[in-house]
């Protein structure tokens, strides 16, 4: 397994289109550290970017990635090695070199500008981020055949999460108005690692106040040592859900 | 050594493989013959394990191959289109491979290298070369590991003369090792003085599998490439 998760990494290192990622990354954490008078209000404006931009590239990139290997897999296939292992190699592979890019590009600012809980937390959900849309690409890529489809469909992906999640949201807010919704509001948000990883950085920046009484409820779940780590508990599902799904599929899978 | 057992196969509305059942054994030379679309490469796919039958099994030395990965190892395989990372090159790939493996006393057969001059393309990256030394690639890694099982999906498609002979000497030499051999091929007259067997597939059915001679006698021709021809009029 070491073995083909090192010719992923290479190959994946020699990728143009990761060390622009990561340089990209890189003038954004520090213009925006230079720029803001305080860090921690540096924090709040590269949690939106990382909230957006991370997910994106962490899905298109992984999503025509696999489908541009497909040589290199059908060879493996053919090999003495388990599906599984060339699987999960592949994975790994990904998401090492995408939390590497993360780490670099925003990591390291983070580390020396805003040495806090609040940018450990933003690191964390940066990382969880990177590896769940690495997943959630593995599983769409072994389901959809067509290399095209398969993109638009990451796509559509990334847009459920970072804007229709939270337009539906809304909507159910608006429609149950009526009800108690606080407590149900917390389950809601288990369902969009996104959603999720914003709240958790925002409640450890303390302006859960600005959030009214629904922030109140976060803050009394989230603000928990039990809050906290059902949360992470949750964006590891995240993880280990779309994975699991996608190695069962591949391992059936005609190549 | 390889034995199926009414396997099946569909893609979609297609039946690929229709209840097929075969046994391969050590030492024998295999001819896998049909038109286009009758299933063999889905046949061979389905020995690597690259297509997972529908019902039915396979087994490799008498262990059913669905949950088995090692076997692969005892199998060396030239795909029909060789399809390779194209930025490696092929001294990178070559390397990879046997680093994959890397199995202790592994005894490495770098023949063909030597004889289709690989060596000297080494720094070339896959994605600029022409068919026909892509199809050299394939045939040294099919060879390199010195398998027990050799199976070649239309190995001379694309080879120049002087590369397809240097191949079909190569094959005659594993033969005599008894090595067991698959070939899929639609140049018959090259099949002549390969096989020993005649496995004959359309439509995705096991029509026969008959040892050269039966089936030369059975129709009366000398020639591989007529007897066939008078399989196929006669099916038809």
């Amino acid at each position: 397994m070491k073995k083909i998760i090192k010719y992923v990494i290479i190959d994946i290192l020699r990728n143009k289109i990761i060390l622009a990622y990561t340089l990209f990354l890189l003038a954004l954490s520090l213009s925006i550290f230079n720029l803001e008078d305080s860090s921690a209000k540096g924090v709040l404006s590269l949690l939106n970017i990382v909230l957006i931009i991370v997910p994106l590239v962490s899905i298109l990139f992984a999503a025509i990635y696999v489908y541009n290997s497909a040589e290199f897999l059908e060879l493996l296939v053919s090999q003495p090695l388990k599906r599984k292992t060339i699987w999960l190699s592949m994975f790994t592979g990904l998401s090492v070199s995408l939390v590497l890019s993360f780490f670099i590009g925003i990591g390291i600012p983070v580390l020396l500008y805003e040495f806090s809980a609040t940018g450990i937390t933003l690191l964390i959900a940066g990382i969880l981020l990177t590896v769940i849309f690495v997943a959630i690409a593995m599983l769409a890529v072994v389901k959809i055949r067509d290399k095209a489809r398969g993109i638009g469909a990451v796509i559509l992906l990334w847009l459920y999460f970072s804007l229709l999640f939270d337009g539906l949201v809304l909507f159910i807010l608006f429609q149950f108005a009526d009800y108690p919704m606080e407590k149900a509001m917390v389950a809601i948000t288990a369902f969009n690692p996104i959603d999720l990883s914003r709240i958790m950085v925002l409640l450890k920046m303390d302006v859960s106040a600005m959030m009214g009484y629904t922030g109140a409820v976060f803050k009394d779940f989230f603000g928990t040592v039990a809050g906290l780590l059902t949360s992470l508990l949750v964006l590891l599902l995240w993880i280990a859900l779309p994975a699991w799904l996608s190695v069962r599929k591949f391992n059936r899978k005609d190549l | 050594m390889i034995i199926a057992n009414n396997i099946n196969k569909q893609f979609g509305k297609l039946k690929a493989l229709d209840n097929v059942s075969v046994t391969c054994n050590k030492g024998e030379c295999i001819g896998l013959i049909g038109p286009n679309g009758s299933g063999k490469t889905t046949f061979i796919k389905s020995v690597l394990g690259m297509v997972v039958c529908d019902n039915g099994f396979i087994t490799f030395n008498g262990k059913n191959i669905l949950h088995d990965w090692q076997y692969r190892a005892n199998i060396g395989y030239m795909p029909q289109i060789g399809r390779y990372p194209d930025n490696m090159s092929i001294g990178q790939l070559i390397n990879m491979m046997k680093d994959i493996r890397n199995e202790k006393d592994m005894q490495l057969d770098e023949d063909l290298i030597k004889q289709f001059e690989l060596d000297k393309l080494m720094h070339k990256r896959m994605r600029t070369l022409s068919g026909g030394t892509r199809q050299k690639v394939s045939a040294s890694l099919a060879f390199l590991f010195n398998p027990e099982v050799l199976i070649l999906d239309e190995p001379t498609a694309g080879l120049d003369p002087v590369a397809s002979e240097i191949l079909k000497e190569k094959i005659i030499k594993e033969k005599a090792k008894g090595k067991l051999v698959l070939i899929t091929s639609h140049i018959l007259s090259e099949l002549d003085d390969l096989v020993t067997q005649v496995i004959y597939m359309q439509d995705g059915k096991l029509i026969f599998h008959k040892k050269i001679e039966e089936l030369k006698t059975d129709t009366g021709q000398e020639k591989l490439s007529k007897a066939i021809a008078a399989v196929m009029l006669k099916t038809k």
